[in-house]
């Protein structure tokens, strides 16, 4: 399995970063090379294996619902790019049209 | 070098009046100055002198915790209170840490002087430090070679002795690779026995917390103080802990494994043949050498490459420049500003995991690669469950090679990938794993061997270090 610049670009979408042509001629290949060597564990029979997808196979850990102070919110907001008085301040989400 | 051999001769020196904590941090901090040219540090804390007073006192009147006068550096992906945190990105620039880590929590109970913030691979992604917005840093060793990584930064400081003792975290090897590049000792403990609250998330089913020492009593006491478990990581483990700094001293003949597998091409001849010398004194001193097999051993970099990438594009989709972090200026709508501001914030390699990590999760691949990866990692953990049936140790080399010539690999990740074949492995199953050197190469550079254990078993990875050190 190998990408195209095509599925790059695709990539770049769903993770949200953007390449310029230069980047993206230098990662094609260092990408499909990494992917080529990942494809060595289809050499592999796993049909009857179970998932392990945590080394601690804990179950649910659960504490009492009780109410106690957090971090203020001031220094929720001591990190913010930018903020309006109590709140994050983003570019618009909703467009006119 | 220093004027004690480890943390307890340094209190003793304290307590006698014969080293003033105040003097000893003063030299530390010129030291630092002297060779900033390692660019081990991204922040040094010169106020961690006005504690020194406070604490030589309760050194003298018998009141001191455990770690009292010891001078560590932390790594810069954990959070200390009022302090910068950027994992030596750019995306964090100007970030201030609200809270301490639970780590950082205890070394300061146990009144030990944090000197600084060290350098690292941006998020912890790589082997050499050479992906760090603040710049690679250098082997104290070799200055033309990397100090290996991520805790690039934490190996090198103590090796050219500008603290004590470093925090670190391994992923995938980022404290056992860089402890044996740079010739000290360094352990990744069990995952899940040093909480992970305030540590800046990558790999999170593989992440875990360790230190960074010279001598096997600061390894031991500082690994005792940080371990435990801790309501804010579901993942710590409630399980008592060992008095590592009292019991580390010990005559144990162990049964250590030894596969073919670990030995095999890629490794480079010199090190090989000094891991052959250990393993050949270990029989000597009685020690029985057991032949052992890793059928899935081949498996472990791709299964762990896909897992912590894919674990780690999940992390990392929490620095969008909306809450803190880099925002980009040129950002019009929402979208532009996630995406410009993650492009603009996030290093190379970051984003080549990210990529990655995000193909190996989108619809259509994910039972090809995300899913398949961890069934491997199931087969990969059995094969050390039966191991573990039959020997206490694992030897392995930490890596195949000695610190590499900076630049070596750069262009060439699947190449640096590659390097972490025998430290992966033990990630992958959860399972601690110290390295401590044993030789110096035909240049001078430091070799590092590495013994893993069964799930907290790192009493017996004190155990058997201090044996070989005795010698």
């Amino acid at each position: 399995m190998s990408l195209s610049k095509k599925d790059i670009e695709h990539i770049a979408k769903l993770a949200k970063l953007k390449f310029t042509d230069e980047e993206m001629a230098k990662m094609e290949p260092q990408l499909n090379s990494v992917l080529e060597y990942m494809d060595k564990l289809s050499e592999l029979d796993t049909d009857n294996v179970e998932p392990l997808s945590h080394p601690v196979e804990n179950i649910n850990v659960f504490r009492d619902d009780i109410l106690k102070d957090s971090i203020s919110t001031e220094d929720a907001l001591r990190n913010a790019p930018k903020r309006d008085e109590n709140y994050f301040k983003v570019p618009k989400v909703i467009s006119n049209d | 070098m220093l004027p004690y051999k480890d943390l307890k001769e340094k209190q003793e020196l304290i307590r006698n009046g014969q080293l003033s904590l105040k003097e000893n941090i003063q030299s530390f901090l010129k030291k630092i100055d002297q060779q900033s040219d390692l660019n081990a540090f991204n922040f040094v804390f010169a106020d961690s002198i006005e504690l020194a007073d406070a604490i030589e006192k309760k050194i003298i009147n018998g009141s001191a915790g455990k770690l009292a006068g010891m001078v560590i550096a932390v790594k810069d992906v954990i959070a200390i209170k009022n302090k910068p945190l950027t994992c030596s990105s750019r995306i964090l620039e100007g970030f201030i840490s609200i809270y301490n880590a639970t780590v950082v929590q205890k070394l300061i109970e146990e009144d030990a002087l944090i000197i600084g913030k060290t350098n690292c691979d941006e998020f912890a992604m790589g082997g050499s430090n050479e992906n760090s917005a603040f710049g690679p840093v250098l082997n104290p060793l070799n200055k033309k070679h990397v100090p290996g990584g991520s805790s690039g930064g934490s190996a090198a400081a103590v090796a050219a002795h500008l603290c004590d003792a470093a925090i670190g975290t391994d992923t995938g090897g980022s404290i056992r690779q860089p402890a044996s590049y740079c010739g000290i000792l360094g352990l990744k403990p069990t995952y899940g026995r040093v909480s992970r609250y305030g540590l800046t998330a990558y790999a999170s089913s593989f992440d875990s917390i360790g230190p960074m020492a010279k001598n096997v009593y600061d390894l031991a006491i500082l690994l005792e103080v940080m371990s435990g478990y801790d309501e804010m990581d579901s993942t710590s483990i409630n399980k008592p802990i060992d008095s590592f700094h009292t019991k580390f001293r010990s005559h144990v003949k162990f049964r250590i494994g030894i596969a073919k597998e670990h030995f095999d091409k890629g490794l480079s001849i010199e090190v090989n043949e000094n891991i052959q010398r250990v393993i050949a004194q270990l029989k000597n001193d009685g020690h029985e050498i057991i032949e052992v097999e890793f059928p899935h051993a081949e498996y472990s970099i791709a299964t762990y490459y896909i897992l912590a990438m894919a674990e780690a594009s999940a992390n990392l989709s929490r620095f969008d420049g909306a809450r803190y972090g880099h925002r980009s200026d040129d950002g019009i709508d929402l979208d532009a500003m996630y995406t410009n501001s993650r492009s603009e914030g996030f290093g190379e390699e970051v984003k080549r995991r990210i990529m990655l990590g995000t193909y190996a999760l989108s619809t259509g691949y994910y039972d090809a690669y995300y899913k398949k990866a961890q069934k491997v990692r199931r087969l990969i953990q059995n094969d050390f469950n039966k191991v573990f049936e039959k020997v206490d140790l694992v030897l392995t080399p930490t890596s195949p090679t000695t610190a590499f010539e900076i630049g070596a690999m750069i262009d060439d990740p699947l190449q640096m990938y590659l390097m972490d074949i025998y430290t992966t492995p033990a990630n992958l199953a959860g399972i601690p794993g110290v390295s401590l050197p044993i030789g110096n190469d035909s240049k001078g550079l430091p070799i590092g061997l590495q013994f893993m254990s069964d799930r907290l078993g790192e009493l017996k990875l004190l155990q058997i270090t201090n044996l070989l050190g005795e010698q």
